[in-house]
């Protein structure tokens, strides 16, 4: 009985750390279809950025919360007004210079900040739950996910902001009709979707740790999941983190680490099989 | 090996200048060309140049030592991309160790010309410029790699071309190469040391975690033998591919065991969200962690000490050893290099020895010739260095080295035992390459 609720509670926090480490992609790839190679750099530099502000005597939750997605919102600025928006429509011009993107952010990293930077411990202590602990840091990551899944759900759905990024979306060349200033809708859609790939690095850091070439582990789990989630972003990327996450999890903890890895490649390969325009392709297609 | 003639000598030694004034009569041997090597040969220049290098002397080779003439010598490092965590400071002692010989003058009163290649931690880089150091570069010998993989790309190339290879870093051990050199220590030895460690302070019912690849999976058939041999049990196992980071259910499986300790042979960036995971579900405090690569790439530094502290691990080097010769070393380590390159362990040091033992072996041999200098290097050549002694095994071409047992403790490894003089595991004396000297083959432990 506790084993099958601690293992529930790992399973929930794999599925959200996939959703956590996607949403910031969601947003890019799936609402804007701007194919960011670099995501898994954002993760890393979020990271760093919490890592670097805690360091400095920063209170923990400013860092995290605060610092790391404004810092990796302004680097998405800087990139979408250089790079993404003059490559617009070109889809293999923009893979080339986010992949070229992705190089330099880690050469960057990995001679300004280094190897050397020292780490955050898990913040919070353990619970028992018979004779086993889990860690209250895992309450965390899976509490601030389902937060920001509803809050950016919410923000789409209810407000101003959100109907006209839906609308440009759509249909871009309706919307500018309409006299929205598509340019600066998808600008500032793509700064969001940064910032929440730089609160996911800085939540995961703890767990994960940082270093350069980090966002490699994050970048292929993230696009098989956006991918595999389809048209409407949000709703489908959520449906796919838990479908791999519940998969390859279990998996592993049924049999072996290298299984899940396995289990998840092979539902999404099946997956995109049945459904080749992913889970919102066919069902929930009115959702967001 | 085909015999090169001085008429085709100019283009056999591609982009080389043909040195008129040695007059010792010598026939050179030439190494195998490739495509691309006949190219260049066949612009008309270069042709014209032999045929006029030969016109001059004719008959007569053109390689033989001037005194000071520069000695040749490579290294191939990870600098860049995911491994340069590593490459970085291997290179760093690498090129201390450079710089000492140089600066006390040399080789046999000749400087060290090394030519330096980032395999930007790329396999197919390492084949290019294993070959680009031994037929254009020719080099008198080379150093570096870390991965096996990379190991296993080099080794063979530098055995078929005649230049020796010296190999720096902790692997999963058993090449046995006559043209091999490894200074880095196997899991065997290791292994050993902290499953007795482990037995005389916690118990012997042992939870492995591994990298998945031969590394991880050599060392954990070490673990399970080692464990055999003590009495003891390996309560659980598990490999994970290099990606994966998420930890939950290998964690609450060890809870379910409860092991007496759990023994990693992590790797890589991934990995290192193992330590964050286990340290949140409070295991840190409840169960005692070893690990045979812990501390290779800083970790000590990155991690906070709330997370690390208590790990235990075993070396050859730790900053920390007291022996008087690591003070004065990691002085000059830190004055040439500054003190932001984190924390060094026996992963990068070895690279400084490396060099130190190949010099002593020309300086004994006379010479920079391959087949002189293997001979006295396996008239069992020891050097001191920051870690103590470190002694070549002739057999195995591997070292005899001091190894230590530590603990991280804040932001430091505290040295908890010291072993004198650690032979090479070699089980059942599987590699003896003074009986065998042909051999050529990489044995597994037999289990």
């Amino acid at each position: 009985m506790d084993l099958a609720l601690v293992v529930g509670l790992h399973l929930m926090h794999a599925i959200a750390s996939l959703a956590l480490v996607s949403i910031g992609l969601a947003v890019i790839f799936g609402m804007l279809r701007v194919i960011n190679f670099a995501h898994g750099e954002f993760l890393m530099v979020g990271g760093y950025a919490f890592v670097l502000s805690a360091g400095a005597g920063v209170n923990l939750w400013l860092a995290m919360l605060v610092i790391a997605p404004a810092a990796v919102g302004m680097l998405g600025y800087l990139v979408e007004r250089l790079v993404i928006r003059r490559l617009q429509g070109d889809v293999i011009a923009t893979i080339l210079a986010t992949w070229g993107l992705s190089l330099f952010l880690v050469g960057l990293a990995a001679t300004v900040l280094g190897y050397h930077q020292q780490g955050v411990a898990p913040p919070f202590g353990t619970i028992e739950i018979g004779s086993y602990t889990i860690g209250i840091y895992t309450f965390f990551v899976i509490g601030i996910t389902v937060v920001v899944i509803l809050a950016l759900f919410a923000w789409l759905r209810w407000s101003r902001a959100g109907l006209l990024v839906r609308g440009t979306m759509q249909d871009g060349e309706l919307a500018a009709g309409l006299g929205a200033d598509t340019v600066r809708i998808r600008s500032a859609t793509f700064v969001l979707g940064s910032a929440l790939s730089g609160l996911a690095g800085a939540v995961l850091a703890p767990l994960a740790g940082v270093l350069p070439e980090i966002g490699a582990t994050y970048v292929v789990k993230a696009f098989i999941t956006v991918i595999s989630g389809g048209a409407t972003a949000l709703t489908g990327t959520t449906l796919a983190a838990a479908l791999f996450g519940l998969t390859s999890q279990a998996a592993a903890f049924l049999s072996r680490p290298v299984v899940g890895e396995v289990a998840l490649l092979v539902v999404a390969v099946v997956l995109l099989r049945v459904l080749p325009t992913g889970i919102t392709g066919r069902y929930f297609r009115k959702a967001l | 090996m085909l015999p090169c003639y001085h008429l085709t000598r100019a283009a056999c030694r591609i982009g080389g200048v043909a040195r008129p004034g040695a007059l010792q009569p010598h026939i050179d041997l030439c190494p195998a060309f490739s495509t691309g090597d006949f190219v260049t040969l066949l612009t008309r220049r270069t042709f014209l140049e032999g045929l006029a290098a030969s016109a001059a002397l004719p008959g007569l080779g053109t390689r033989s030592a001037h005194a000071s003439e520069p000695i040749p010598v490579g290294a191939i490092y990870d600098l860049s991309g995911p491994l340069q965590g590593f490459g970085q400071n291997q290179w760093r002692c690498a090129k201390l160790a450079l710089d000492q010989i140089n600066e006390s003058g040399g080789l046999l009163g000749r400087p060290l010309d090394v030519k330096l290649y980032d395999s930007q931690s790329d396999m197919q880089f390492y084949n290019q410029f294993a070959n680009q150091l031994a037929l254009r570069d020719r080099v008198a010998v080379v150093q570096g790699g870390l991965t096996s993989s990379s190991r296993e790309v080099i080794r063979p190339i530098l055995r078929r071309l005649e230049t020796l290879y010296v190999y720096n870093t902790n692997y999963e051990g058993g090449v046995c190469d006559r043209n091999f050199f490894a200074t880095g220590a196997t899991p065997g030895i290791y292994v050993d040391l902290l499953l007795r460690a482990a037995a005389e302070r916690w118990g012997k019912r042992v939870y492995v975690l591994a990298a998945d690849y031969n590394y991880g999976q050599i060392s954990a058939q070490w673990i399970r033998r080692g464990a055999l041999a003590l009495g003891g049990e390996v309560v659980g196992e598990e490999f994970f591919p290099l990606d994966v980071n998420q930890f939950g259910a290998t964690i609450s499986r060890i809870q379910a065991v409860e092991p007496d300790v759990v023994l990693n042979v992590f790797v890589g960036p991934a990995h290192e969200a193992f330590y964050g995971q286990w340290a949140s579900a409070g295991m840190n405090q409840r169960i005692p962690m070893m690990s045979t690569t812990f501390g290779g790439t800083s970790e000590i530094v990155r991690m906070p000490p709330e997370v690390v502290n208590g790990i235990m691990v075993i070396g050859s080097y730790y900053e920390s050893l007291d022996y008087p010769f690591n003070q004065t070393w990691l002085a000059e380590f830190r004055r040439r290099n500054g003190t932001d390159y984190g924390y060094l362990t026996d992963v990068p040091i070895k690279d400084w020895y490396g060099w130190m033992l190949w010099a002593e072996g020309v300086r004994q041999a006379g010479t920079t010739d391959r087949e002189a200098v293997v001979a006295a290097l396996e008239a069992g050549i020891s050097v001191d260095g920051p870690g103590g002694p470190l002694t070549i095994d002739a057999r195995t071409h591997h070292c005899f080295m001091n190894t230590h047992l530590a603990e991280a403790r804040d932001g430091e490894f505290r040295i908890l035992e010291r072993y004198q003089n650690v032979p090479p595991t070699n089980p059942a004396d599987q590699c003896d390459l003074q009986a065998r000297p042909d051999t050529n083959t990489m044995y597994t432990p037999d289990i």
